[in-house]
């Protein structure tokens, strides 16, 4: 296997001989922080996605966790060019996004969908839902027939359960969970092969996640489409997602398939992030050793030298407070850490 | 164990231009004290709006408490004058939130909000509230107290600033601490910073707690008491390890069950889900308000309402609202 850093356009398939729908390359997002009302200038940048590099797979789910403000949503949103990344490449089925002209990616964007975290921010509530979920499709012209557009869109809903009979109602007429499936409805109109999926469970009560969980485990298996699929719940990430990245501060600090990221994690924050997540099981939860993290996040504005982790990291030296950061490096077949300690743990 | 709080009968309900929502219907419970009870429920469960309702913070109009009593130490909270009750509110019953920017007042130092409530409960002098206030912060947690005092909410993170309600909401020693879900607007690591100082503190100060949340992992690391809220009233209510291991409500066990778990490997891609949606709090149904989505439910269950009862009596009281006995497993259907 290659590594990520060193050569961007080589990959197409890894040692087992799988393709790489996408390959992110030193992918960075700044955002300007400008200072003056009239004559603004920049005084500083918001790094929230510093530097990153990673393969996804076809017809797999990778999760992206961390925690608010780690870059995970703009990760997402810098790959679809929904943001103009600010360095780095983003190569997706084989062609350069970021250098694209806008008609080209317009076109492009039939072939990659995302699916917002809040249904009740992201669907117009002028709208019906029919209007919603054809919108993509009269934006790309599919259907000349009015008939035949409105046969394909009630079958869509069938798809994610929603009764067609409900066509012409409005977005406040639903729950939280129908508009979730309004909004995939949406996202599949134009047979995507890839899906950012932005915390499409976070905002939606317990007992319906697992039913939006489902329906997007079936879609993936029959219309073998390929996720990003975005959250801070660890455990739901453990359960849908082949393979884990796990950033901090804009920068990824663990990847790996994820049930040996769960088991054995390497990067001193998983550790402590996983054993923060408390399991619905008092028997276990009387056994769990918790790694408790002093302090919060540094902003993203201000990060600090060195390693990112250093200011809450329990195994920190003086190395770590020096620049460069521990670069990613591959420490077993498929896993990969950036820690300068990763040898000793 | 001595009872601290007993809640009767708790009705509330809150008149509105879309109809009359039936937010708590019939809640009776006992609280120990020292006890740590876990509520869980989802949104409009009822679980928050009884909490209010026993804290006598209702807005009126729209909402009222229509019937019930909430003995606490030998009187009714509902009976009290209002400033009677705020004598009561914050120095022996204390509440915190969960968004804990918008429980805070922005233009006030944090310094001026802790030793307002030192001042008005314990009548103590300006130099003692600062001197107590600085004590305060210091427990929980957060570094140069005394020169924090100063800083306003907004120059305080998230999970700081959760330490700031905290420390505002033990100033007084208060016998029961009501935390309505405190740590879901934060990060899972500051959550657990969070909890960890919260269980020693009530240790520390053996006070009574209610821990409104949605999360059951949170409730399995933190409760004696477990008591799972639908449709504005008890469905299931016992001690912690006896509810998880042996849940008796189909929606308990359907959550339990729907929940993937951080220490396990998945078995299948498909999780176990619960069908359908919580209910519209303003049309209950007459009878189970979870039997449309039940999969045990039989004929009786959507005419006649289940009342709670005891299941089994262990090392504590296990106490179900449901017709059928789900050991018995789900029915076939055609």
């Amino acid at each position: 296997m290659v590594s990520p850093t060193s050569n961007p356009a080589a990959v197409k398939t890894d040692a087992q001989g799988r393709e790489a729908i996408l390959q992110v390359r030193n992918l960075k997002k700044y955002f300007p922080i400008l200072s003056g009302i009239v004559f603004q200038r920049q005084v500083g940048a918001v790094k929230a996605v510093d530097d990153i590099s990673f393969d996804v797979y076809k017809g797999e789910t990778l999760g992206l966790v961390g925690e608010s403000g780690c870059g995970k949503s703009t990760t997402g949103r810098t790959i679809l060019q929904l943001y103009k990344p600010t360095s780095g490449s983003v190569q997706f089925e084989g062609r350069e996004l970021s250098t694209l002209p806008n008609e080209e990616l317009r076109r492009m964007r039939k072939r990659m969908q995302i699916i917002f975290q809040d249904p009740f921010a992201s669907l117009n509530p002028r709208m019906t839902v029919g209007a919603i979920i054809s919108e993509p499709l009269v934006i790309h012209r599919m259907y000349s027939n009015k008939r035949e557009q409105q046969e394909y869109v009630e079958n869509l809903m069938e798809r994610v359960g929603l009764n067609p009979f409900y066509i012409n109602r409005y977005p406040h007429e639903f729950s939280g969970g129908q508009r979730q499936r309004v909004g995939i409805a949406r996202a599949l109109a134009l047979k995507p092969t890839f899906i950012v999926a932005d915390e499409p469970i976070s905002a939606l009560d317990v007992s319906i996640q697992a039913q939006v969980i489902n329906l997007l485990a079936d879609l993936q298996q029959e219309l073998n489409l390929t996720y990003l699929f975005i959250a801070h719940d660890l455990s739901m990430v453990r359960h849908i997602c082949d393979r884990v990245a796990v950033m901090y501060l804009g920068k990824i600090v663990e990847l790996g398939p994820t049930d040996e990221v769960y088991e054995n994690p390497l990067h001193p924050y998983t550790q402590a992030l996983l054993s923060a997540v408390p399991i619905p099981d008092p028997m276990a939860e009387s056994k769990r050793q918790r790694i408790i993290l002093t302090g919060d996040v540094p902003s993203p504005a201000r990060p600090p030298i060195g390693c990112n982790f250093n200011t809450r990291c329990p195994v920190h030296f003086e190395l770590c407070h020096h620049d460069p950061d521990p670069p990613l490096l591959e420490v077993e077949p498929g896993r990969w850490v950036a820690c300068h300690r990763v040898s000793e743990i | 164990m001595a009872v601290l709080m007993e809640v009767k009968n708790l009705v509330t309900r809150f008149y509105t231009q879309e109809g009359i929502v039936y937010a708590v219907n019939d809640v009776s419970y006992n609280l120990q004290e020292g006890e740590t009870l876990g509520i869980v429920g989802e949104s409009g469960s009822g679980k928050s709006v009884h909490a209010l309702s026993i804290m006598g913070l209702i807005p009126s109009p729209p909402g009222k408490v229509e019937g019930g009593e909430v003995i606490f130490r030998g009187r009714d909270l509902l009976k009290l004058k209002s400033e009677e009750m705020r004598l009561v509110r914050g120095a022996e019953v204390a509440m915190i939130f969960q968004d804990p920017m918008t429980s805070l007042n922005p233009v006030l130092t944090v310094g001026t909000q802790i030793t307002e409530a030192l001042k008005l409960h314990l009548g103590m002098s300006s130099s003692a509230a600062n001197a107590r206030a600085a004590e305060l912060l210091d427990m929980v947690g957060i570094p140069d107290a005394s020169k924090r005092l100063d800083n306003y909410p907004h120059q305080f993170s998230g999970g700081m600033r959760q330490r700031v309600m905290i420390a505002m909401a033990l100033s007084c020693n208060p016998k029961l601490l009501i935390a309505d879900e405190p740590t879901t607007a934060l990060d899972v690591t500051i959550q657990a910073q969070i909890i960890e100082l919260v269980k020693r503190l009530r240790d520390e100060l053996r006070m009574a707690m209610i821990w409104i949340t949605h999360d059951l992992g949170v409730v399995a690391g933190l409760a004696d008491t477990i008591q799972v809220m639908y449709g504005g009233r008890i469905v299931e209510r016992g001690p912690v390890k006896e509810v998880f291991s042996d849940p008796r409500h189909p929606y308990t066990l359907g959550l339990l069950k729907s929940l993937p778990r951080l220490d396990q490997n998945r078995k299948s891609s498909k999780l176990i889900q619960i069908e359908g949606a919580p209910p519209d709090m303003r049309y209950l149904p007459q009878g189970c308000s979870f039997a449309v989505r039940c999969p045990y439910k039989k004929d009786k269950c959507e005419v006649e309402r289940p009342p709670l009862e005891t299941i089994r009596e262990a090392e504590g009281q296990h106490l179900g609202a449901c017709w059928v006995d789900v050991r018995e497993g789900e029915p076939q259907r055609g």
